[in-house]
């Protein structure tokens, strides 16, 4: 039952501004799981867990756990990256309809050209990292906020998905390539089912969970994880102590851009044709769950199994209301109270930790 | 900086020499080249002046549907050597200032949608009054005469679930699933309530996310998992239908799916017995007949319907008539 809950590794270094005397003090195994930031949201996560397998039949069959766990895993890929950039201090706006572009553009490269399909996924691959670069590189040279250059970047992809889908197809969705060559094998990696002990899983939960060690990885154990940490933290500080600041940021904005490559095929590989207009709203889920997740808004605090399991509080919310047949008219309602007394826990259970520690 | 120049060019010409590479021997572009073979386009067949009519819809984004209306209003414009002007905004507000930059463009026709009528009222009234001929589209039969168009072209969606619900009947179904994509969209509340009037069984609502196929899909296999009495899912739009299969594999349920609306996958999945039938409205020929109505209004004054609702639905399609529409559903017209 509380396998689907990831439990924090604890790291030996608590990623946050501690003081001289702190970094001398051996502190306990105990102490050091107080401080993490995701330690909040797993409580929450628990706390509605609890909820919907008591009230809400189903929830709790391993098919229920299958499909929550396919909802958590979709919001999930997307919320890691965005978390680190969170973590380094700036947004993404563009994160949703980045993944509806970078579908659009396999579906459309492939058939156009009556390529492989394979072809369709590289090109798309180097344009959305293309997308990512030009994100981090605008924000780095204009020294505007994040939220003004990817709400651009964001409003400008929502128009050409649009335009270039009508222009292309001729309709404003893709047609379909599942007849094409190499369709087959690209959805086994990205849209394929494992069935484990005659539950079926999709492959998204096993792209999420590799994410999420990727980015917990570098967040904790390698250089770059510390220039995440300190360009979040104060940029001109880091800057001074020599962290690479803009090839950072470029960076962290190229690892969301990846990250939408991988939902973006998920996304075409599942339904083998793409409607152009999808994708806009989604990256507030992304933002949300990384909140929930326990990161600051403000920048240089949060870790990746946070939004791992902000998106797992998100999905189980989401489905959890289906799962009780509650009124759908409230629907809604609940999911945003829900959230936000998620968000509160979070908030008091790092403050009682804060207070202990 | 020049490093990453090198980088690029790289790629860009590793991507080309690939695609070039790496062909795909089936489906894609050149199959479609293959089948269109060689069919003539006529051009404009009246001798009429150049009239300008303006369409205005309640359309978002990147809506299939509203592209194939769009697909019918434009071959009727060139048929009839009309110039055709297409604009839809999904919030009333906004839909009713789109109609009057029409009003103020003095427009020689206008066609607009009444998804959202008490927001249309006035600009509806100021091209009237402006002398201007209004016909209304798709949505808001019970208000176009009322506020002075000449016509309605559209279907009833009471009606059309209605005749879903008969159709359900006659296959025998006792537990059906409405797929409501839109929250607050009043016509899809009458599909669902039509079903409920004619069907025996009982019909439940559900309401998806629409703008996220992956949410949507694990929305209703949810619901088929915590009910597994469900034997059929009724989607209110052509997109979500294959969804709602894939969902229903997901889920492992029996239950059959069936849709509102066509298009290519729809009547693809009909003739391959996924899905059991769908409901048309035929979106082209509201379109079509909007922008033809208002050119014959304009040349011989001539109305249709007398002053009741020209329906152009429902028209239930099933596995035999599929096979005749998949190609029409291909070119997105129907």
């Amino acid at each position: 039952m509380t396998a689907t809950i990831p439990t924090p590794p604890v790291s030996p270094t608590p990623p946050t501004g501690s003081t001289a005397d702190d970094r001398l003090l051996r502190t306990s195994p105990l102490r050091r799981l107080l401080g993490r930031p995701e330690l909040g949201s797993v409580v929450g996560a628990l706390a509605v867990f609890l909820f919907f397998a008591l009230i809400a039949d189903g929830f709790v069959r391993a098919a229920g756990l299958a499909t929550v766990l396919y909802a958590a895993s979709t919001i999930g890929i997307m919320a890691v990256p965005v978390a680190l950039l969170m973590i380094g201090g700036e947004f993404d706006l563009s994160a949703g309809v980045m993944v509806t572009s970078s579908a659009l553009i396999s579906s459309m490269f492939s058939y156009q050209m009556t390529a492989n399909v394979w072809v369709g996924v590289g090109v798309s691959l180097l344009v959305t990292l293309a997308i990512g670069f030009f994100n981090g590189f605008m924000l780095t040279r204009t020294e505007l906020p994040s939220f003004i250059i990817t709400l651009g970047t964001f409003l400008m992809l929502t128009g050409m998905n649009l335009g270039f889908t009508k222009l292309i197809s001729g309709t404003v969705s893709t047609k379909t390539i599942a007849d094409m060559e190499g369709f087959a094998s690209a959805k086994v990696l990205f849209a394929s089912v494992l069935t484990v002990g005659g539950v079926d899983f999709k492959v998204t939960i096993l792209w999420w969970i590799g994410l999420v060690a990727l980015a917990s990885w570098i967040l904790l154990r390698t250089r770059v994880g510390n220039w995440i940490f300190a360009v979040g933290g104060g940029k001109e500080a880091a800057r001074a102590v020599g962290v690479p600041v803009a090839a950072t940021k470029i960076g962290l904005y190229m690892g969301v851009s990846f990250a939408a490559w991988i939902a973006g095929q998920h996304l075409l590989f599942s339904f083998d044709a793409v409607q152009s207009g999808e994708g806009v709203g989604k990256e507030l889920t992304y933002i949300i769950a990384a909140v929930i997740g326990g990161c600051l808004i403000t920048g240089g605090y949060g870790s990746a199994i946070g939004s791992a399991v902000g998106a797992l509080i998100f999905g189980m919310t989401d489905k959890g209301i289906v799962f009780a047949e509650w009124n759908p008219d409230w629907f809604k309602f609940f999911l945003g109270a829900m959230l936000l007394l998620a968000t509160l826990l979070n908030a008091w259970v790092r403050k009682r930790a804060e207070a202990t520690a | 900086m020049a490093r990453f120049r090198t980088w690029v060019s790289i790629a860009v010409a590793g991507a080309l020499g690939a695609s070039l590479a790496g062909c795909s021997s089936t489906g894609g572009k050149r199959a479609e080249d293959a089948r269109k073979a060689a069919s003539a386009q006529g051009g404009g067949a009246v001798s009429t002046p150049r009239w300008t009519v303006a369409m205005i819809t309640h359309s978002g984004d990147g809506d299939t549907f509203w592209d194939i209306v769009q697909n019918g209003a434009q071959q009727a414009a060139d048929k009839d050597n009309i110039k055709f002007l297409y604009s839809h905004d999904d919030e009333g507000q906004q839909q009713a200032q789109l109609v009057d930059a029409a009003v103020d463009k003095g427009v020689d026709g206008i066609v607009v949608t009444l998804a959202k009528p008490d927001a249309m009222k006035s600009a509806v009234a100021r091209a009237v009054k402006a002398g201007i001929p209004v016909i209304t589209v798709n949505s808001g039969s019970e208000k176009s005469k009322e506020f002075g168009a000449l016509t309605h072209v559209g279907q009833d969606e009471t009606i059309a679930g209605e005749a879903v619900g008969e159709e359900l009947n006659e296959r025998g179904r006792k537990t059906a699933l409405c797929v409501l994509h839109e929250q607050g969209n009043v016509g899809h509340e009458q599909r669902c309530a039509g079903v409920r009037k004619t069907f025996d069984g009982t019909v439940r609502n559900i309401y998806v996310e629409g703008t996220d196929m992956s949410a949507v899909q694990s929305s209703i296999g949810a619901k088929l998992q915590a009910d597994s009495s469900v034997d059929a899912v009724v989607t209110l739009g052509a997109p979500y239908a294959a969804t709602a299969v894939k969902a229903k594999e997901d889920a492992g349920s029996k239950a059959e799916i069936d849709t509102f609306d066509l298009n290519a996958k729809v009547a693809a999945s009909l003739k391959d017995g996924t899905l059991g039938f769908a409901v048309d409205q035929q979106p082209y020929l509201q379109g079509y007949e909007a922008v033809d109505l208002l050119w014959l209004y304009r040349y011989n004054a001539d109305t249709l319907g007398g002053g009741r609702p020209v329906l152009t639905g429902p028209q239930i399609i099933t596995k035999d008539q599929a096979a005749e529409l998949e190609s029409y559903a291909d070119r997105g017209t129907r």
